[in-house]
């Protein structure tokens, strides 16, 4: 029999660096904010009121950050569906990270959450609203975090010698990558519906019925946009060659670029079939937020159009991070920029919220580094694409 | 291969027009249609032109409903709710122009309103709360609040088109707080409080054609005629006499969002009010809609499944482990 290597390895290397230390206070500040949260209440801590009772711990932690997690997602639809085995050396650390994103997203709904000890109503058929897009997000949200752990548990299972196991969960984890899809496409499109049933309270550049569409397609091209922006924060982190990942980069950027026409075409599509066409100059600090989501959204559109930008480290890196800029951007401006819900009420976020969401994302990169480094998510390179190419015909 | 590539890309962006195309299609055709009114339906009339601005009906709220007091003055000795929010159910609002000299006129003049929960036909909070902690009962109509059921998610509290949910803030055990038209009163064959203790007849209670057949009544009469108001609720015989006011034709509540239980009077126009034109769709028949058309059954996303199952089933040759070359 054959000797077998593995085709990912952890990075190996000390825990204690400068990144992981500053990581981890952060994220005991954000624990300390938390544990008042819990014992006086969200208006302890939060900015939040009648008029805005979704703050940021909303929009950016749950909104934002799991889009930001769409990675895993992203990369499913084009190694699993469209069955482009080329890109499988990405798939795993975007699914690191989409875990992650997606588990303390989960988790700081939680304690958003005013009434958080009934959460488990969620799972009850007994409570269910089905017509509720809340229901729907919350559902789907829960089982994604419990698939992509299933999806990325053939690591865990290497790293402990669990060989027997990881063998038999390979076999049917394709059943896992098929939900890991759909999960995905469902609460990604309905964090967007969630807002249609705001009607007027939602300025009219953003409230519209196709939201969900708009927010899907975003969400797609933000997953590719955070595996670009991982692969090559990556390398200068670890100090790994991005060499052999370069053509597989170019080709999402240029897959970046395709979504990201068809996406303006369509925002732009329905607000002239909406006659929103003059709220575009007219309403101050919302038109402005719309142009700036929109230089965002394009910056990528222009850049990736030349095939040697997209075989370029720092073209690819900026057109990334604009898209992830717009993206994020986007949610923002959708659920508290435009969001108009009368007069005298105003909300920015406090401090201490701040800190929390600051926290979170300390957290998922603490947790990210410790993972890379200790158990085998980062893909060898040692063997050739031909070589690969022949073990995956069978 | 750049040539599979170029067909992989131009597939995807015409799958992503086609797919955009359909959704802008379809997006009108989505909605379901409004919700009607329960067959059982009660609820309230507040006639602007007879409300003397006594705040009877918000005092009244407070000791029905328990309520702590509302204070936004810097002595913190009076129960001054600015507007309707976790301690306040209803408040009493007055609109007032340059001069204010003449009651229920909008150049120099004023008027009262109310606000409180419109009990909508088609409420936007019970549409949204993903646990049934809202909920309009069958009927009655009355949209209840069941704090058992809640896990705060606040969704009712941004979907309102009223602004009436409110949320506690201050308490690690926060609940929702809103007008259930003293279904506890109602329970025990009384009426809501603030029918019950105005003196004017300003908010009356009763089943919703009662209310339809008194609203085209006072329509019809002729400003400045004497007219018989009752009290407290239709029917009650216990009637006061009164010039009629010069009503607006336009009822609020009649038609707003598929209607609401909560119905408003008025000769000046309710935008000066502090009440939002609205159109007549609800905002959950639209996103309902939506959801229902996509998920229904659940057969849509069972069939993407399948398709996926197998799509990922073809790819997942791929492994971790090959034979060292």
């Amino acid at each position: 029999m054959a000797k077998f290597h593995n085709e990912h390895e952890p990075l190996g290397g000390s825990l204690f660096s400068k990144t992981t230390v500053i990581c981890a206070i952060l994220a005991l500040i954000a624990a300390v904010i938390l544990a008042k949260r819990m014992v006086l209440g969200l208006g302890s801590v939060t900015n939040l009121n009648n008029g805005y009772p979704w703050g940021i711990w909303i929009v950016y932690d749950v909104v934002i950050g799991t889009a930001f997690a769409c990675g895993g997602y992203a990369m499913a639809i084009l190694c699993y569906v469209l069955n482009k085995g080329e890109y499988h050396p990405m798939v795993r650390p975007a699914l690191l990270a989409s875990a992650f994103g997606y588990t303390l997203g989960g988790i700081s709904i939680v304690f958003d959450l005013g009434r958080w000890w009934n959460a488990w109503h969620i799972l009850v058929p007994s409570y269910w609203n089905t017509g509720s897009v809340m229901f729907e997000v919350a559902l789907c949200v829960m089982a994604y975090i419990v698939v992509l752990w299933i999806e990325f548990s053939p690591a865990i299972l290497t790293k402990f010698g669990l060989k027997d196991s990881k063998k038999k969960l390979e076999k049917i984890l394709f059943v896992f990558v098929a939900l890991g899809v759909l999960l995905p496409s469902m609460h990604q499109s309905s964090l967007g519906t969630l807002l249609v049933v705001m009607g007027y309270q939602i300025h009219p550049l953003w409230q519209t019925p196709i939201l969900p569409l708009l927010f899907l397609a975003s969400a797609i091209t933000m997953g590719f946009s955070i595996v670009v922006f991982e692969a090559l924060l990556g390398a200068s982190a670890f100090n790994r060659s991005v060499r052999h990942e370069m053509p597989q980069l170019a080709k999402l950027a240029r897959i970046i670029q395709g979504m990201m026409v068809a996406y303006l075409v369509i925002r732009f599509g329905d607000i002239v079939v909406r006659g929103a066409i003059a709220e575009l100059f007219t309403s101050g600090i919302r038109s402005l937020m719309f142009w700036i989501e929109i230089a965002l959204f394009a910056t990528p559109v222009v850049l990736f159009a030349k095939a040697e930008n997209r075989m370029s480290k720092k073209a690819l890196w900026i057109g990334a991070c604009s898209l992830l800029l717009a993206g994020a951007l986007y949610r923002l401006d959708a659920f508290l920029v435009a969001y108009q819900t009368g007069a005298g009420w105003s909300y920015f976020p406090s401090v201490q919220e701040l800190l929390v969401t600051i926290g979170i994302i300390a957290t998922e990169i603490l947790l990210y580094v410790v993972f890379v480094r200790k158990f085998p998510v980062f893909y060898t390179h040692k063997l050739t694409p031909a070589e690969l190419a022949a073990a995956h015909e069978k | 291969m750049s040539l599979k590539r170029r067909s992989f890309l131009k597939g995807a962006a015409g799958g992503g027009a086609a797919l955009a195309t359909a959704a802008v299609v379809s997006a009108p055709a989505q909605a379901r249609p409004n919700k009607v009114m329960p067959p059982q339906a009660v609820g309230l009339l507040y006639d602007s032109t007879l409300c003397v601005g006594c705040k009877a009906c918000v005092a009244g709220c407070k000791e029905a409903n328990d309520l702590p007091v509302d204070v936004s003055t810097p002595d913190a000795l009076w129960d001054t709710p600015l507007d309707i929010g976790p301690k306040t159910f209803n408040v009493i609002k007055v609109y007032a122009e340059g001069t204010a000299d003449t009651k229920d006129q909008e150049k120099n003049g004023f008027a009262f309103i109310k606000k409180s929960c419109m009990h909508c036909v088609d409420p936007s909070c019970v549409s949204v709360c993903p646990v049934t902690a809202m909920t309009k009962h069958p009927q009655t109509g009355i949209v209840e609040y069941n704090a058992d059921a809640c896990i705060g998610c606040r969704y009712c509290v941004a979907s309102c088109p009223f602004g009436v949910p409110q949320s506690e803030f201050d308490t690690p055990t926060p609940k929702i707080m809103k007008c259930e038209m003293c279904k506890h009163r109602q329970a025990e064959g009384k009426i809501p409080m603030c029918a019950e203790v105005c003196p004017t007849g300003a908010t009356i209670f009763g089943p919703i054609p009662a209310l339809t057949e008194e609203i085209n009544r006072r329509k019809a009469m002729k400003a400045g005629e004497a007219n018989v108001f009752e009290r407290r609720v239709i029917g009650s015989g216990d009637t006061h006499e009164r010039p009629a006011a010069k009503y607006l034709d336009h009822v609020y509540g009649e038609k707003e969002v598929a209607g609401t239980q909560f119905r408003h009077m008025s000769a000046v126009s309710f935008t000066k009010l502090g009440y939002p034109e609205l159109r007549e769709q609800s905002y959950s028949s639209q996103s309902e809609g939506i959801q229902h058309s996509l998920y229904q059954g659940m057969i849509a996303p069972v069939v993407v499944l399948g398709g996926l199952v197998w799509a990922a089933k073809r790819a997942s040759h791929i492994e971790d482990e090959h034979p060292e070359e």
